[in-house]
Parts: structure tokens; sequence; C-alpha cells
């Protein structure tokens, strides 16, 4: 009897009679339409931030006011920054996380489908919360995107809908890392112990719980923001016995994950790409899993080195400097393992091991420029600096970004069953590595020497390496409409890609799937040794 | 329902649903109506009460499928697990969410309100003493503090019970006994009632007697906070042992297999155990 049910419940017996069209991608209950449409939502939402960063370099091309009114410029900067952590970087590898997980633990699909739709679905009322947020009266949200009170008890209604669409967009992570935890604890194929998963499928366990144990603590820190601005309470105001630094506290308790929530599936995907092109195994496996919980654990603990000039106690900065230091030690091991991988491997440089490499060498730079601000003394100077800016920006654009370049390039062949064109992808790789150093690198010098960050305006000193930085900025502005016609070149005319593309790579999608991946992945789990 | 004795073998795959899409549109009407309500613009009243109504749409739609999926033998063994997990890292999620205003509450107790006792602070101050409960320097109305012996003690006796009640249920249950189910099911339901009701009694007798509202500083912020997030996480509780009892009635659920009813008393203790905390950090100490 219960063959029968399955015969015509199972929406995935019968291949081809999904939905068509819009209808297909609005109800699709399928991990891989689910993926796609993250990453195409992501990508829409990186040229919308990327448009916002290209206003504020514009502005800041020359020393006086010139194209934006201040008020507009904190607007385009607290934009830029919700939506480039929120709608694009997030949200793009959720897209990994979607196609990948189920393909590389041998699932049908992730544990709940339905959820999985809701998850995405869920990001564009929250995105057009914040793009609306631009057109009622007083403007967006122009206190950064951290958000700190007083100014966002102040602001007008911009605030409200900035603060709803956290909200919501809290609740579309939530529900999507459960669905991610839920899959990867029960869903692996036979034979698939934990410490057998592909190091990616690792790191996004480790980044879903993250992401449950810190979203609601953003929404509870937006809640109090809220209930400060309509509702009378004195969480942040010191009249009432509040402090604004509470918020600060609450705020980077999430903030401070929410970096290696962004981090930690990037150091999955280049821990994929780079055994496969150097054709060895990954070294250090097992240091790689226990480094990757470690970064995650301490990253709960050393929130308050954002906060160096709040006034926080002595003991509590000496704490925070050295806990915060520690962190270095797993990423160390992690940055290790990597150079270790390719150390006497039989190695090949084609777009996604570029971006790989390229990866390697500036989130370097990023992680210590992050142990330079971690000390203290050295960070109450530096503290709302342009180094700063350039910090975050080598971890997320060069750190980030990179590695979800390498993954896109590299797994492509396996999404859409053709190649990109490898000549056109190391046009792309070079072009945005050049001009993403010479946006961002001349920015420590403007740091080192005092200019400070989110303001339109700057002393004269500061102009040369300015206009280099906006020309930089322009300049990996368009390269990436470069990997627009690169993707979309592939999916038209790309050549046919074989089963296995690369011959390094070894994890179950390449050596138990064919290319392109069928609408249904393991519907029979394959046995794993 | 003769089914569920022999589950799949495979994992359940749903269909293509319109249910989430339905859900997200309810959210988006939610979120712009109430940032246009907190800010009195009359379309902020209108988007609100239709994205309610839509929510209120799909959770009946969504929830209605998934207990005819279930009632209808779908779902195995590893389907079961899954809901196991989900339920158990949401619990999590809710625990980090009181996590915040428990934080909020320590920080202004233990730091910020003694800090604005200190010297620096006279110049603007210097009349204010730092204690607890207190309203803040800025504050100059009067308030008394929520006792915690009167009707507090009371909901923690009744939360408390109402944890037992439905661990008999869970056993009638397991028996097979749907009477004692039933019955002991509706205790419980009634145990929630009776709790939400003294919560807006003692809500009432704060602000027209006691002088405790909202704005009365670090006191009332945190008070009201983080008894009203509670209190609309009992309601949600009680509405979800409503349904569960009304399933129960309607033959729902066999000894082997009732995670629906599980998920819903992990729940329901869970929000238990946060009143405790409760009980503890806000009205006694």
């Amino acid at each position: 009897m219960s063959t029968a049910v399955h015969g015509h419940t199972h929406g995935h017996d019968d291949h081809a009679h999904h939905p068509t069209g819009l209808r297909r991608f609005l109800t699709t209950t399928n991990h891989k339409d689910i993926g796609t449409m993250y990453l195409w939502f992501a990508f829409a939402m990186f040229l919308t931030g990327g448009v916002m960063a290209l206003i504020i370099r514009a502005e800041l091309f020359q020393p006086g006011l010139q194209i934006t009114h201040p008020d507009f410029f904190n607007q385009m900067i607290s934009l830029h920054g919700l939506i480039m952590v929120f709608g694009a970087i997030m949200p793009a590898f959720v897209g990994f996380a979607n196609w990948q997980i189920p393909m590389m633990i041998g699932a049908p699909d992730m544990a709940f489908p339905r959820l999985n739709n809701w998850s995405f679905w869920l990001l564009p009322p929250a995105a057009s919360l914040l793009v609306v947020s631009l057109f009622v009266p007083g403007g967006a949200v122009a206190a950064g995107w951290t958000l700190y009170p007083p100014l966002t008890v102040q602001m007008g209604m911009g605030m409200d809908l900035a603060i709803f669409a956290l909200h919501i967009l809290g609740m579309s992570s939530i529900l999507g890392s459960i669905n991610i935890i839920t899959t990867i604890l029960n869903m692996r194929a036979p034979g698939m112990t934990l410490m057998k998963m592909p190091l990616f499928v690792w790191t996004w366990l480790i980044t879903a719980y993250l992401l449950v144990a810190v979203m609601p603590v953003l929404a509870g820190a937006v809640t109090m923001v809220l209930t400060d601005r309509h509702f009378g309470t004195h969480f942040f105001n010191p009249a009432g016995g509040g402090d604004p630094v509470l918020f600060q506290h609450v705020f980077w308790f999430f903030g401070h994950p929410e970096v290696y929530i962004i981090a930690i599936p990037a150091f999955g995907v280049i821990s994929q790409v780079i055994p496969a092109f150097s054709r060895k195994p990954l070294f250090g496996y097992t240091s790689m899993v226990y480094a990757t919980a470690s970064i995650a654990i301490l990253s709960f603990l050393v929130w308050a080195h954002h906060m160096y000039t709040t006034g926080i106690p002595l003991e509590a900065q000496l704490y925070f400097m050295y806990a915060t230091s520690l962190i270095a030690v797993p990423t160390g091991v992690k940055v290790f393992n990597w150079v270790a991988t390719m150390w006497k491997g039989s190695l090949s440089f084609e777009t996604p091991m570029l971006f790989a490499i390229g990866f390697l060498f500036l989130f370097t730079i990023g992680g210590f420029t992050g142990l330079v601000l971690a000390i203290t003394p050295v960070d109450i100077q530096l503290h709302d600096t342009y180094y700063v800016v350039a910090h975050f920006h080598y971890v997320m654009v060069a750190g980030a970004l990179f590695s979800a370049f390498a993954g896109i390039y590299f797994w492509l062949p396996k999404w859409i069953g053709r190649m990109y064109d490898e000549k056109l992808g190391k046009w792309h790789f070079w072009l945005s590595f050049i001009t993403f150093n010479l946006a961002f690198f001349v920015q420590h010098f403007l740091g080192l020497a005092g200019m400070p960050r989110r303001i339109p305006d700057y002393a004269l000193q500061f102009a040369d390496f300015n206009m280099v930085s906006s020309i930089g900025a322009f300049g990996f502005g368009l390269s990436q409409l470069l990997f627009l016609y690169i993707i979309v070149k592939a999916i038209r005319s790309g050549e046919k890609a074989p089963a296995r593309p690369w011959e390094g790579a070894d994890t179950l999608e390449w050596t138990h799937l064919p290319t392109p991946a069928p609408y249904h992945s393991f519907e029979t789990p394959p046995l794993v040794k | 329902m003769a089914n569920v004795n022999v589950p799949p073998e495979r994992y359940y795959l749903p269909a293509p649903s319109t249910w989430p899409i339905t859900g997200s549109l309810a959210m988006g009407l939610l979120g712009f109506g109430a940032a246009f309500t907190v800010n009195f613009l009359t379309v902020g009243y209108i988007l609100l009460a239709l994205g309610f109504a839509v929510l209120v749409y799909m959770l009946f739609g969504w929830f209605g499928t998934v207990v005819r999926e279930s009632e209808g033998g779908r779902y195995n063994k590893r389907v079961d697990t899954s809901f196991r997990w989900g339920m158990s890292w949401f619990i999590f999620s809710e625990v980090m969410f009181f996590g915040v205003f428990f934080g909020a509450l320590f920080y202004m107790r233990v730091l910020s309100v003694p800090w604005l006792g200190e010297i620096d602070q006279k110049l603007l101050w210097p009349e204010f003493s730092p204690g607890w409960p207190v309203a803040g320097p800025g504050i100059t109305e009067q308030f008394t503090p929520m006792g915690a012996w009167g009707i507090p003690a009371l909901n923690t006796l009744i939360l408390l019970t109402s944890g037992v009640t439905i661990t008999l249920a869970h056993w009638a249950l397991k028996r097979n006994n749907r009477g004692a189910l039933i019955g002991w099911m509706m205790a419980t339901v009634a145990l929630g009632i009776t709790f939400l009701g003294f919560q807006i009694y003692e809500y009432g007798h704060a602000y027209s007697e006691l002088n405790l509202k909202l704005s009365s500083g670090a006191y009332g912020a945190t008070f009201f906070m983080l008894t009203g997030f509670h209190g609309f996480h009992v309601t949600v509780g009680t509405i979800m042992l409503i349904v569960i009892t009304v399933r129960c009635m309607k033959g729902h659920f066999t000894p082997e297999h009732h995670f629906g009813f599980e998920g819903v008393a992990w729940y329901w203790h869970f929000v238990d155990v946060v009143w405790l905390f409760l009980f503890i950090f806000v009205y006694w100490l």
C-alpha cells in the first residue's frame, strides 16, 4: 500500500512535471532551483550595493562636496553596508549551500524543501523594505550599517523600514540555517560520517550554527531601538538608566560572529578549490575542522574589540585584546593548511584557482590588519579611519567575494553543464585583482594618515590616494559586468562540460553525478566508503 | 491512517507549494504595515490587518497540509528525526532571543545604572542614587515595582503545574488512553489561559495603580520587554496547545508517532523554563 502512496505523492518521481516559468520559481521545492534564485538575487543586490559604493567613491573622487548631499551620502554608506552584507554575500553563500550540500552528502534534497523556498522568498520583501526606505520622508537609514543609537533613535521612517527589513532577513536566515543544519545532520548518505564530509559542508554546518545563535540577537537589538523610538522605553537613554553603549554590545555580539558567518563558508569553498587544482587531498583535514570550530567559538568572545574607544573599562579592553589575538591561531592553521596543500602539488591555474590564490594573498592581508586593529592602543588611533575600511574590505571583498567567484567558476560546469570562457575568466580575475588593490590598498595609507570614514569631504592632503581609490573602485565595478557577460555567455553558448571537468575534484557531485546535475540528485543515496 | 504502520522507505519530498510565497507576501505586508503604523499612517493599519489575515490563512493552509501528509503516513522515521532537529534548533534560536533582553537587564542593573551614580555624573545628576528597582536619573515620575509573591508566584505555580499536566497527557497518549489525553490537554490549555489572564490583570494593575509603565526607565523597559515577550510566547504556545487538543479530539496521533504533540510540549516546557528565570531575575531579586 505504501508504494502506491509514493507513486503519486512524491514530487520527485515525475521529473518533467514541475510547473514552468515564473510559477516554477515561486512554488519550487527543489534545492537547485532555490540555490539558483539565491545566487541571482545575490548578484542583483551586489550590483545595487555596488552602484551605491560607486556613488560614494564618485563623491570622494575629489575633496569638497561634488555630487551628493551629505545626508544622502550617509544613506548610501548605510544601505551599501546593509545590502552587501545581508543582500549580497550572505544569500550568495546560502545559494552555494543549497546547490552543493545535498549533492556533496548524497541527499535527495534539503530536509525541509518548502521551508527552503520560504527562506529565499522572504528576501525580496526585506530588500524592498530597504530600497523603499530611500523614498520615504527623511530618507533611508543614515547611521551606518551598525545602526548605533542615539542617531537611530532620532531618525525618520526609513529607520523603521530598516528595522522590519532586518527582522524579516533574520527570519530568513534562521529558517534557512535550521534547514541546513538538519540536512547535514540527518540526510547524509550511508557511510558519510561527519569526519568524511567535504570541508565545504563542515563550514556550512558551523556557519548555520552561528546564524541560529546570533540572528535573534540582532533582532533583539533592533527591537529595542524600535521600542525606544516609538514606545517610550529607555534602553539606550542614560536619563532612563540605559546606555547607548548597550546597543553596541548587543550589536557586536551579533556583529562579530556575523563576520565569520561571511568568512567561514568562504573558507569552505577555498578548501574545495585548492585541493582540486593542486591534485592533492586537503592538507590537515581534521585540523581544518577543529580550526573552523575554534574560530566560531572564539567569535562569541571578542565582540568588544569593535568598541575600544567607547570608554569600556581597562580590564575589558585587555581581555578583548588578548582574546581577539587568539583568533589568529586557528586562522593561521587554515592559511598554513591551504599553502601546505599546494606544496609539491601538481598545480594548474584555471580561473577558480586564480581566485583562490588571490583570496589566499588578500585575505591574509585582511587578517593581518585585523590583528593590528585588535591591539587596543593601536586601534584607539585607527578607530573609524579608512584603515578599518581597508581592513574589512580585504576580508569581505577579497575574502568572501573572491571565494564566491572561485566557487562559481568551479561549480558552474556541474550546475549548467557548460564551461565558461577560460580566457575571459582569467581577464575577470586579473582585472578584479588589480582594481581591487587599487581601490583598497591605498585606503590603508589614508587611514594611517588619519582620514575618518563615513565623511563625504576630506582634507586636501588625502586627495591623491582618494583619486586612486575611486579609479580602482570604478574599475572593479566595471569588471563585474564582464563577470555577468561570462556567465550569460556560458549559459547560452558555453562548450559542453564533461562529468568531471576538473580531474582533481573528488567529491560526490563530481564522481557520482552526470553533468549537468539532474533535477533530483540522489533519489537513492550512494554508498560512501 | 492505516499506513502509518508501514512507513515509506524514501524521504518525503513535497511537491511545489504556494504556501511559502503566500507567507512571504504576508511578511512583506506586515513589514510595511508595521513600519507605517508606528508612524501613524493610515495605510499602515490597512497593510498590517491585511498582512495578518494572509498570515493566518497561510498558517492554516501550510500546517493543514503538513497534518494531512503526516496522517496520510507520508513521513518515515527519518522525516521525524528532521522535525526533531528542526524544532530543537528553533528553540535554541528563541533562547538566544530571550538572552538579549536578559542581557539588557543585567547590563543595566550591574553596569549602566551604577555608573550613572558615579562621581563623573554628579554635575549632571547630583541627586541620583543608583539602586534597583530604579527608573533612571532623568525620570522624576515615581512608580512602585511589581512584587514577586502575589500573582507572579501564583503564575509560577500555574506554569509548573501545566508542565506536569502536559506530561500526564503525553503518558496518556503513549498508553493510547484518549479520554485522559484530552482531559489533561484541556487542563493544560486552561492553565495557559489562566496564566495569560493573570498577566493581563497584572499589566492593568501596573499601569493604573503602580504607575509602572514602559516609559518607567530601566525598570519599566526591562520589566515590560521581558514579561511582554514571554507573554507573547505563552500566547503562541497556548494556541499551539489548542490546535493539538483539537487534533487529539479528531483522533490524530498514534502512541508511536506523534511528533506534532511532542514539539508543542517541548515549546511549552521552554516557555516554562524561561518564566522561572523571569520570576527570579525580574520579579524576585
